[in-house]
């Protein structure tokens, strides 16, 4: 990204200058001059893109992690006041709804998982459904799809995935209201019945990780974590039906506004205003959408922690926090000195509440929100917390992941899969996949430094670190 | 801004196949685009590349399975859209991954079919595609007939 039109305004935020006559709210984004520099430049046209949407409060907002997505950037933070004809946009979301992160914590050490390690690798990738065309063993009628869509990961619980106490860890605890499975088409149903409890592809993956450093011990304690221990992470969405309420709602939000007179400076930021009746529909099938998200997740958490059990019968395998960064939801800030309800997407960006919010879970409180940045399946991840700096920079939200740095066909041209998969061996990363292809789109080299991703979050004021996690063991689709 | 066109690859990474279809970059997804003599045939070949990305051609057998599609759009741009998300449909439904395809136009009624096969164990495998997207989307005559090109979303 040429930073020429830049201003910056701090040593890690950075404010887009208007060009002459240009008329948009104004639009920031956070990180350093490195990272920002490693950004497309349709980053800066994105967010200049969305900061041109109705009913915008405050700036458009890049996360340190933002890269070239479609409508908004993956990492792009907005939040609209419906009272002032603010929007809901289905690219400010995403086709994968509510894709997120399941971090499970273990009582195992890094030492006691070795000598299992290749055996437990070879058992999750039998047992955890991964890749395209691959379904799972759970089949659903549309009518018990309907209540999946309804009662998110307390559906799962009920089923027998799962324990209720764990529910306190997932975000909304385990299900968002205003789901509105009618508002689902029957094709995104049909397209979800065999993928409950799926991982799927491409960026998703289920790894094993261990605590290699703690940043912040009182919140590590807060957390249940320390260092050498056995972690597990997650990384998965809303499957098919996801995408097919993504798809539905596209070309039908696009021209609704033109019929709306929203004019789009992108038609992928297809939207609506959220007191219409296309808005209103477009929220109950959004939010159908993360219900579905976070029943997969704990499906799959259970279907991991049944692995581990195992081979460890003994292990605690308890749920840290499970977090999506595909969102729209209601929430309640404060802008212009009143508190107001406003709508913030957060699109390929994650919540990160600060210490003492009602929403944590009460172990977590003090600590603030756990928000964690995945990374490749080479590096590593991270678990920050939420501050309290971030509700005014960001509307509470923070980075999501190590975010792309380079395309797959650079990357295909780049690595070879096999090849890949026998170095990341060597560095005792064991990797299981149906795809050679997609272990090779998804090298770690075509990513950002997380490392930088993490630090910059920190520096500006989104959430600070607490632990970072090596990845060890990483079944991908 | 990185907007590279690959010549007609084929298959992602490798060398040979199909002259119909190729693809451009993105940072986070992938760009397709599909080119014929008429506009049904640039839709047809951007179908190909799109599921060039879930599964490598040359690991097909036999496509023994056809589906259906029909649509009506009057606009030709957000019709590649919907031609791509109904395919995409139908083969996720149907647990099928399509090679072949056809598809007609009369005024702004489109009907397609596809013919493909249930996914197996040793296919080899991409990267499964969540949608088509109306990023960088377009549909033109060129001088040797249509491209259709647009982004989508893994």
């Amino acid at each position: 990204m040429n930073l020429e039109r830049l201003e910056q305004t701090s040593p890690w935020a950075w404010r887009v200058e208007r060009e002459p006559g240009e008329a948009r709210a104004e639009a920031v984004l956070y990180g350093d001059a490195e990272l920002l520099r490693t950004m497309d430049d349709k980053v800066l046209e994105q967010i200049t893109n969305v900061a041109r949407l109705p009913g915008l409060v405050g700036p458009a907002l890049a996360m340190p992690d933002a890269h070239w997505g479609y409508g908004f950037p993956i990492g792009g933070v907005a939040a609209f006041d419906p009272e002032q004809g603010g929007i809901i946009s289905a690219g400010g979301v995403g086709f994968d709804i509510s894709c997120g992160i399941r971090c499970l914590r273990t009582s195992l050490t890094a030492e006691e998982l070795a000598p299992l390690a290749p055996k437990l690798a070879d058992s999750l990738y039998r047992d955890i459904p991964a890749g395209v065309g691959v379904e799972g063993d759970l089949k659903l009628s549309i009518g018990e799809l309907d209540s999946v869509l309804l009662g998110g990961a307390r559906w799962a619980v009920r089923h027998g995935y799962g324990e209720e106490a764990e529910l306190e860890y997932v975000e909304e605890r385990g299900c968002v209201a205003g789901a509105k499975p009618e508002n689902v088409s029957q094709l995104a149903k049909k397209r979800q019945r065999g993928e409950m409890g799926t991982l799927g592809s491409g960026n998703h993956y289920l790894e094993v990780q261990v605590v290699e450093r703690v940043y912040d011990a009182a919140a590590a304690e807060a957390y249940g974590l320390r260092a050498g221990q056995v972690v597990v992470s997650i990384h998965c969405g809303s499957r098919g039906l996801g995408h097919q309420i993504g798809t539905d709602y596209l070309v039908s939000l696009a021209k609704a506004a033109g019929r709306l007179g929203i004019a789009l400076p992108d038609r992928e930021l297809a939207c609506a205003p959220v007191k219409s009746p296309e808005g209103e529909q477009y929220i109950g099938a959004m939010n159908a959408g993360i219900n579905c998200a976070l029943a997969n997740r704990q499906i799959l958490a259970h279907l991991a922690r049944r692995v581990f059990g195992h081979f460890f019968p003994k292990a605690r395998v308890e749920t840290l926090f499970d977090v999506s960064h595909n969102t729209c939801k209601a929430e309640r800030h404060e802008a212009n000195g009143r508190e107001r309800l406003l709508w913030v997407h957060r699109k390929g960006a994650t919540r990160s509440l600060a210490p003492g919010h009602p929403d944590i879970p009460k172990r977590y409180r003090e600590a603030g929100q756990p928000v964690i940045i995945g990374g490749s399946m080479g590096t590593g991840s991270y678990v920050l917390a939420g501050v309290s700096s971030s509700e005014a920079r960001a509307w509470s939200s923070a980075s999501h992941g190590a975010g792309r740095a380079m395309s797959r066909h650079q990357a295909l041209r780049q690595w070879q899969g096999r090849q890949l998969v026998d170095a990341l061996r060597e560095r005792g990363i064991l990797i299981r996949t149906r795809s050679m292809r997609g272990a090779a789109e998804e090298a770690p080299g075509a990513y950002k430094d997380v490392d930088r991703v993490a630090e910059a979050t920190e520096g500006a004021g989104l959430a600070r670190r607490v632990a970072f996690m090596r990845p060890v063991v990483c079944v991908k689709g | 801004m990185i907007v590279t066109e690959k010549a007609n690859p084929g298959t992602l990474g490798q060398e040979g196949g199909s002259r119909s279809f190729s693809y451009f970059e993105h940072d986070a997804d992938i760009g397709v685009i599909g080119q014929g003599a008429t506009l049904e045939a640039a839709f047809e070949s951007a179908a190909e590349a799109t599921f060039a990305v879930m599964v490598d051609p040359q690991s097909l057998q036999r496509a023994s399975q056809e589906a259906s599609i029909a649509f009506t759009e009057e606009d030709v741009e957000f019709a590649l859209v919907r031609w791509l998300n109904a395919l995409l449909g139908a083969a996720r439904e149907q647990g099928l991954v399509f090679r072949r395809f056809a598809l007609a136009r009369e005024g702004p009624r489109w009907s397609g079919r596809a013919w493909g096969e249930p996914w197996r164990e040793n296919m080899e495998r991409g990267t499964e595609v969540k949608g088509a997207t109306l990023t960088m989307l377009s549909v033109r005559q060129t001088d040797g007939g249509w491209e259709a090109r647009c982004i989508i979303d893994v």
